[in-house]
């Protein structure tokens, strides 16, 4: 049924359609809105049986899925930035068991400096931790991709991510086909764990493991995780059946058949690059996109055939692997290694800057002359960190940066803090 | 030297305050706490540069912004152990931490118990308004368990309330006191007094959050000035909060004698650019 509603809500009807048995949750912006929809549904009767637990820290979050999932319930959390930090021992703790919790990540920036807007970050620094790692586009494929992933998760007995920009999708009215829960029900199994403690068949989960298995218990996860390559596809395929839309898979691409340049990014900014390559388009540039959906396991095959064609490609991130460059853009370089093409990692849009098609237009341009550098800032003001490096370098006691960086643009530290 | 003393008596409440305009909502508890801080203080004699307030996350947590004084805004939940390496580091320096119930009790409630154990010399202000008022109004360890104002706890939280004096006290905090944020004379007042107390003091402070629990608005005339003074014997305090509703308030309840956590180190004593200098690589 279509409806208009705020992201947030949309996710919140979804998980509640999979029908989990257990949520635990602690609020942080922007994930805040999902969880408070899922306690007033419990607390209406419109989803039941099922616990909702307020705990207090994230860590306790984390912990109280991993309990109930080891009991055999099928259990949802969501966090967002600092939050999905905090918790991040009990991270790989739920994926080093094998234990199927999924968990939304309203994606903002991490501290400090202290920052509620969105970017990457915070998922992509768990990106090693063993969990699925999936990026909506838009609140429909945010809403559908909850629904694969219970399915997903519960096949491979791997836990999900299902992650979504923070504000710019769990804020954003949107129109969305909300799917009834005969359909729901139809796509997504009762949940049958692959474990679980049974009182009547008494086992130990989290055994001691040493040398001469942990390779081989770490590598089962990372040959299921490989297998949710073939999975993947098939769901999405079988979710087309039985909903009528695509939505989910490995990857995407816009346009690019005979594309010279491509532009390779994740979640909701694929809209505007979309937007931008249209205009592009229409003036005879030959340039197209490529949306990751799936970022964990990395689809090197689907990226690189993509990508093959292509003499240049733009990886735009919201996300910075500091020292090095990119995140995403070093995946991709991967999955393009021995091939001619250059590969520029353009780092946008991190706490919350706002990624404009004014900005892209100039960057694409430039890019398909070859005139980028190979790391490129979007929009950076490079003199506000000059500024401050001179400050540091005329004196050893130069105080906190961020303070000063805040004050040469002129804003107020403390209206932000 | 004496030349200095008076310099120092000079400050006014005001000049403990920075230039920057809270944003906290009109009529919140929060801003008579931060007047008190200053006022306390301005009585202590203190110099801005000696003293540090440290917090973590929350609308409480950002009284350092709104001081003169050293500040620290952390992460969520950590201010204790952030002040405790801070006053170790610089045991001269007068360090307090200013936090909320959720920061203090919820996510880093395990610090409170370790550092009422370790008895540092640090004074600890809780503005304990029952909520979560920065994520706008979920229910926190000090709230009823029958509020049901919050979407996170539907039916209400159904579990006991925490106790921060009476956890304060069996942790081993050195002074505790409970104030009302409607009497900003006398938690001024309070405040110096659990600064002066060697050792880890605490301070819950009865703060309204007044847009997500208007009804707190009327604490000012539920709260009631405890009739007794402070013991230091800490069963008799234990015993006094068995039958304590959580609005007996404006007196010290506790002080003890245990002696504080000490760094083993020496404390120079040479001046702030002797210190400077050593630090010039
Ligand atoms: C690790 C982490 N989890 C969650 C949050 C979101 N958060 C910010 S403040 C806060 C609660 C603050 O409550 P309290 O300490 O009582 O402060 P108040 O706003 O009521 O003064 C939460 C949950 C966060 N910043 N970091
Ligand atoms: S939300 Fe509550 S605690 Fe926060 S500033 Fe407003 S009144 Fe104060
Ligand atoms: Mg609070």
């Amino acid at each position: 049924m279509l409806k208009q509603m705020e992201g947030s809500r949309a996710v919140a009807e979804a998980v509640a359609l999979c029908r989990p048995e257990v949520i635990c949750a602690y609020p942080i912006s922007p994930q805040t809105h999902i969880v408070e929809a899922l306690g007033e549904f419990v607390k209406d009767g419109s989803l039941a049986p099922c616990e909702f637990i307020n705990v207090e820290s994230e860590f306790a979050a984390m912990s109280v899925a991993i309990g109930s999932s080891a009991a055999g319930a099928r259990t949802y959390t969501a966090t967002a930035s600092q939050g999905l930090l905090f918790m991040a021992e009990a991270v790989y703790n739920a994926s080093g068991l094998g234990l199927p919790i999924v968990m939304t990540v309203a994606n903002r920036a991490i501290g400090a400096p202290i920052n509620i807007w969105n970017d990457h970050t915070d998922a992509l620094s768990q990106r090693d931790s063993g969990w699925l790692q999936i990026f909506a586009e838009t609140n429909q494929e945010a809403l559908d991709l909850h629904i694969q992933g219970f399915r997903l998760a519960e096949e491979l007995s791997l836990p999900i991510m299902v992650c979504m920009d923070g504000f710019i999708l769990t804020h954003a009215y949107e129109r969305v086909d909300m799917p009834t829960q005969e359909q729901v029900d139809a796509y997504l199994p009762k949940y049958e764990p692959r474990q679980v403690l049974d009182p009547a068949e008494p086992v130990s989960i989290g055994a001691m493991v040493g040398p001469e298995a942990f390779m081989e218990v770490r590598y089962l996860a990372h040959a299921k995780q490989m297998e949710a390559l073939k999975l993947i596809p098939a769901y999405a395929a079988e979710f087309k059946s039985v909903f009528g839309r695509d939505s989910g898979g490995l990857v995407h691409t816009y346009k690019a058949d005979d594309a010279e340049t491509m532009v390779v990014a994740m979640g909701s900014v694929l809209g505007t690059i979309k937007d931008t390559v249209d205009e592009m388009r229409a003036a005879g540039h030959k340039i197209g996109v490529l949306g990751i959906t799936l970022f964990r396991p990395f689809p090197i095959a689907q990226v690189r055939a993509a990508l093959q064609g292509a003499q240049r490609v733009v990886v735009l991130e919201k996300s910075l692997a500091v020292g090095l460059g990119g995140i995403l853009a070093t995946n991709v370089r991967m999955a393009l290694s021995a091939l001619p093409i250059d590969v520029y990692t353009v780092v946008a849009g991190i706490g919350g800057r706002p990624i404009t098609m004014r900005s892209l237009h100039g960057l694409f341009r430039r890019a398909e002359q070859d005139d980028i550098d190979a790391v490129t800032f979007l929009d950076l003001n490079r003199a506000v960190v000059d500024k401050q490096l001179d400050r540091e370098r005329a004196k050893r006691r130069s105080g906190p940066a961020a303070e000063a960086m805040l004050r040469d643009v002129g804003v107020v530290a403390a209206k932000l803090a | 030297m004496e030349a200095a003393v008076a310099e120092k008596r000079k400050l006014a409440a005001k000049d403990y305050k920075s230039d920057i305009k809270p944003i906290w909502c009109p009529g919140c508890g929060d801003y008579s706490v931060l007047n008190a801080l200053t006022r306390a203080l301005a009585e202590l004699a203190l110099r801005p540069e000696e003293v540090a307030v440290v917090s973590g996350i929350g609308c409480s947590s950002r009284i350092p912004a709104y001081t003169s004084v050293y500040g620290f805004h952390g992460v969520h939940g950590r201010a204790l152990p952030v002040a405790t390496g801070l006053k170790l580091a610089r045991p001269e320096l007068t360090v307090l931490v200013t936090s909320g119930d959720g920061d203090g009790f919820s996510i880093g409630g395990n610090h409170f118990l370790h550092a009422c154990r370790r008895n540092v010399d640090i004074t600890y202000i809780v503005m304990d308004n029952q909520v979560y008022g920065m994520t706008k109004g979920q229910a926190s360890p000090t709230t009823a368990p029958d509020w049901e104002g919050s979407k996170l706890t539907p039916e209400g939280t159904g579990i006991n309330p925490f106790q921060p004096l009476v956890v304060g006290l069996a942790s081993g905090a050195n002074f505790i006191a409970r104030v009302s944020a409607s009497d900003p004379i006398n938690m001024a007042k309070i405040i110096v007094e659990a600064v002066r107390h060697p050792g880890f003091s605490l301070v819950q402070i009865l703060s309204p959050c007044v847009t997500f629990r208007p009804e707190q608005q009327e604490w000012r005339d539920i709260v009631r000035t405890a009739v007794v003074d402070y013991t230091d014997d800490a069963a008799r305090a234990a015993r006094r909060l068995m039958t304590d509703d959580g609005f007996n308030v404006g007196k010290v309840l506790y002080k003890g004698s245990r002696p504080p956590f000490k760094p083993e180190f020496e404390v120079t004593d040479g001046s702030i650019a002797e210190l400077e200098a050593s630090f010039v690589i």
